[in-house]
């Protein structure tokens, strides 16, 4: 094996490797309670997977053919800046618009904070009425 | 040997898709179906990647771009539709 059939196998084994992370974040994703978890087996993971299959595919053109391509590269820092960013912000969406955290959650101390509580808003509300009138 | 290995990481991809899609069918809530369609998004991008190394062509390079642009687009889109309830706000005339 000369040096280029080397680089190419290393290339071809990050992209095994990276399929198989994905599989397994997948499984995550079906089998999580309810969304939040999800959505940490579907950002995390996933895009190691897909920053490793990416690396393979630059590293496999790079010895396969010597060609350094620009566009891989730049595919590779888009979806390693912006992955995280997107899961972000669906999950802060969900948690605005109240979906439900699974049964067997113990605490939710970040509900009062967005959402207030019931009964204080109620006592604010007369507060607020008593001193206009 | 790379043949195989790379025949087996496309089968593993689909694999993956398949049971995002399934996500993506009895997701209980909006925000589950945009998580499926993400992961979708994203695994497609890293399958063509792949597939173009099968083939041996430079020429699908450009779509692993494209494709992720797209997929973040139409995240933020989906989730500023899910919090707000609009895609576009406009500010109001004064």
């Amino acid at each position: 094996m000369n040096e280029n059939e080397i680089g190419e196998f290393i290339a071809a084994l990050l992209i095994l490797s990276g399929s198989i992370f994905s599989v397994i974040s997948v499984f995550g994703i079906i089998r999580l309670p309810d969304v939040y978890t999800r959505s940490h087996a579907a950002t995390k993971s996933s895009t190691l997977s897909v920053l490793l299959t990416l690396i393979g595919v630059f590293l496999y053109f790079l010895f396969h053919d010597h060609f350094v391509s620009v566009r891989v590269l730049l595919g590779i820092v888009f979806v390693f800046l912006t992955a995280p960013v997107a899961g972000h912000l669906i999950i802060r969406a969900a948690y605005r618009s109240k979906v439900g955290l699974a049964d067997i959650s113990v605490e939710d101390e970040l509900y009062e904070v967005i959402h207030g509580n019931q009964d204080t808003k109620i006592e604010e509300k007369a507060k607020n009425e008593a001193e206009h009138s | 040997m790379i043949q195989t290995m790379l025949a087996i990481s496309v089968v593993l991809f689909a694999i993956t898709i398949a049971i995002a899609v399934i996500r993506l069918i009895i997701g209980p809530s909006m925000p589950d179906r945009v998580i499926a369609m993400d992961v979708i998004g994203v695994n497609l991008l890293a399958t063509i990647g792949v597939v173009s190394i099968i083939y041996g062509t430079k020429a699908y390079l450009e779509v692993i771009l494209i494709l992720g642009i797209l997929s973040f687009i139409s995240t933020i889109a989906f989730s500023k539709y899910i919090e707000r309830g609009v895609i576009v706000e406009r500010k109001r005339d004064r």
